[in-house]
């Protein structure tokens, strides 16, 4: 549905995206991830035909986005990180207009509009100006913008940018709700996000994409190391040094303690599961075992892995995208 | 140009839900009237001192009147007409709808000539209202209708210019007030380009006063319409419109 192959992006001698390739395949929803600056907000300006690339090729949904910009913009839905609202507007004026934008032959103009508001949920503002809006209906709004011509791609970028809690599980249910019939790239620099909306996510660094994966096997294939969380109630003694002795632990760490239980952190070196041996020497010690399990990294810490572990390039400066 | 439309029909209905359509109709139709009384002032003195030296004829008062009216008001559009085209580029892209207008399927052409039209349809509207102090006119004397039309003919064109390069300092900057002084600016400068031409020599003199935009006004006050105005009007809007597109694309490109 979507692919993208060697896409680069020049603003002047700072280097915005560079050689960034992919695919979304239809119906399927992929997170865009990365810090603030790291070229999320451009590839996507790319994509949506807002700008030129200085190198490579995007097609969406079938036509390339710089030979045949309209047929592709007619395919694409579009949510800025900005709703672009006009504040003098009502909501239905400016879904009225939105359609007429999005080529909408007059006669469906109407039921369009209704369904958009429907299924974003905005309909009882309808008569209300766009620039008295809460940031919630706002975002909303601009999503019924996104939708309104039943596109087969649609791009978000930030979608819960600014929201509150209770206005972000609705926007994610929303999101959710649209992937069946259309293909989803959204950005967000929120962790949990995409692991509770995406199938599939690029994570994104200065420009360049350092990791493309499920968030599940995200999480597990960068484990570098396997960490056990063990619950010991050891009476007087000390399990420490009983635990540092087992094969292939690297680490032991006290994290917390309650009533007479001890929970530690136990390091190994990657791919040695120790819980066998681990499990017996406690019993074999006398002492209580009362839990023991993997503790897999979050994918917030796969993500500053990836981020920031990375040796700076010194022939690109920092890559702070200006924001137009 | 259905997307055109929709584009011109947006802008027009922007300067009505603001008070800025209101506020300029408003303050152009003030400005017109004072001229008018002035002139209309003017117009009575003369009349009446040549009925009391027994000239046998009544004072033209197309020549005395309508004249330097439509003369004064190409000096009042430039005051008002950056009000007018100020905010089409700058406050799109304030707001960020400018990624709504150029992420659908419309080209920028499009887009350009839907502001450049709704421009003028609002400029149109402002000529049309003072057209019922000119019809006052037909009322209470018999003022020649040639050369009414041919004026606003050269006013509709010599704003239509004016819109166009508002349009294209709007696309220039983001600020709304920086367009509105810097078309201010350009307008006035092509107004006066002419004078520059007065000490100099003869070659010179024809060029600057060829390109200037108000000087291509005077055959039309006079009640001439003659094509090489019309044609430096039309190139000169169709020029200023090119000039926006490539304004506007290397935007894109620059991001």
């Amino acid at each position: 549905m979507i692919e993208v192959h060697h896409l680069t992006k020049q603003f002047g001698r700072v280097m915005a995206v560079e050689d960034v390739t992919f695919r979304v395949e239809r119906g399927e929803i992929l997170g865009f991830l990365g810090p603030n600056g790291a070229g999320k907000t451009t590839t996507m300006r790319i994509l949506t035909g807002y700008m030129p690339a200085t190198e490579g090729t995007a097609v969406v949904a079938g036509f390339n986005v710089f030979d045949q910009p309209l047929e592709a913009k007619r395919r694409t839905g579009y949510l800025p990180e900005t709703p672009p609202l006009y504040p003098d507007m009502t909501v239905r004026e400016y879904l009225d207009f939105v359609a007429r934008l999005k080529g909408i032959p007059p006669g469906a103009r109407r039921t369009r509009v209704d369904t958009a508001m429907e299924r974003t949920r905005v309909a009882d503002v309808r008569d209300r100006h766009c620039g008295k809006l809460s940031k919630g209906y706002r975002q909303r709004v601009g999503l019924a913008q996104a939708i309104m011509h039943n596109p087969e791609v649609l791009i978000l970028d930030e979608p819960t940018a600014g929201l509150d809690p209770k206005q972000i599980i609705e926007t994610r249910e929303l999101i959710k709700g649209l992937a069946g019939d259309h293909t989803i790239i959204l950005s967000t620099h929120i962790l949990p996000e995409v692991s509770q909306t995406c199938q599939r996510v690029i994570i994104i660094n200065r420009g360049r994409v350092v990791a493309v994966d499920t968030p599940a096997n995200l999480t597990k294939r960068l484990r570098g190391a396997e960490v056990l969380y063990v619950q010991i109630d050891a009476g007087p003694s000390d399990p420490r040094p009983v635990l540092q002795r087992l094969p292939g632990v690297t680490r032991v760490g006290e994290t917390d303690r309650h009533d007479g239980a001890v929970g530690y952190e136990v390091e190994t070196a990657s791919g040695r599961d120790i819980r066998r041996e681990l499990a017996c020497a406690v019993v074999g010690e006398g002492w209580g075992l009362l839990e023991l399990r993997p503790t897999g990294m979050s994918l917030e810490q796969v993500f500053l892995h990836l981020t920031t572990s990375e040796e700076p390039r010194p022939e690109t400066p920092a890559a702070e995208v200006p924001h137009a | 140009m259905r997307n055109v439309l929709a584009i011109a029909q947006k802008e027009l209905r922007g300067y009505f839900v603001s008070p800025i359509g209101w506020v300029i109709l408003g303050l152009f139709a003030l400005l017109f009237g004072l001229f008018y009384y002035a002139f209309l002032g003017i117009f009575v003195r003369q009349s009446m001192q040549m009925s009391q030296s027994g000239g046998p004829q009544s004072v033209n008062v197309n020549l005395y009147m309508i004249r330097p009216l439509l003369q004064n008001t190409s000096v009042i559009i430039l005051f008002v007409l950056p009000m007018i085209t100020m905010r089409t580029y700058a406050e799109e892209k304030r707001s960020g709808t400018m990624e709504l207008l150029l992420t659908s399927p419309v080209t920028d052409l499009e887009i350009i000539l839907g502001k450049f039209i709704g421009a003028l349809a609002l400029y149109a509207a402002m000529l049309l209202v003072t057209a019922v102090y000119v019809g006052l006119l037909f009322r209470f004397g018999s003022p020649e209708v040639g050369p009414i039309v041919s004026g606003y003919l050269g006013l509709l064109l010599l704003g239509g210019g004016f819109i166009a390069v508002g349009l294209l300092v709007s696309s220039l900057t983001r600020n709304q007030i920086v367009a509105g002084m810097a078309t201010f600016g350009t307008f006035l400068m092509l107004w006066v380009i002419s004078w520059l031409g007065d000490s100099a020599g003869p070659t010179t003199r024809t060029i600057l006063s060829y390109l200037s935009i108000t000087e291509h006004f005077d055959d039309f006050s006079k009640g001439i319409i003659d094509t090489k105005h019309v044609i430096y009007y039309l190139s000169f809007i169709a020029f200023g419109l090119f000039l926006t597109a490539k304004a506007v694309d290397s935007e894109r490109w620059r991001g």
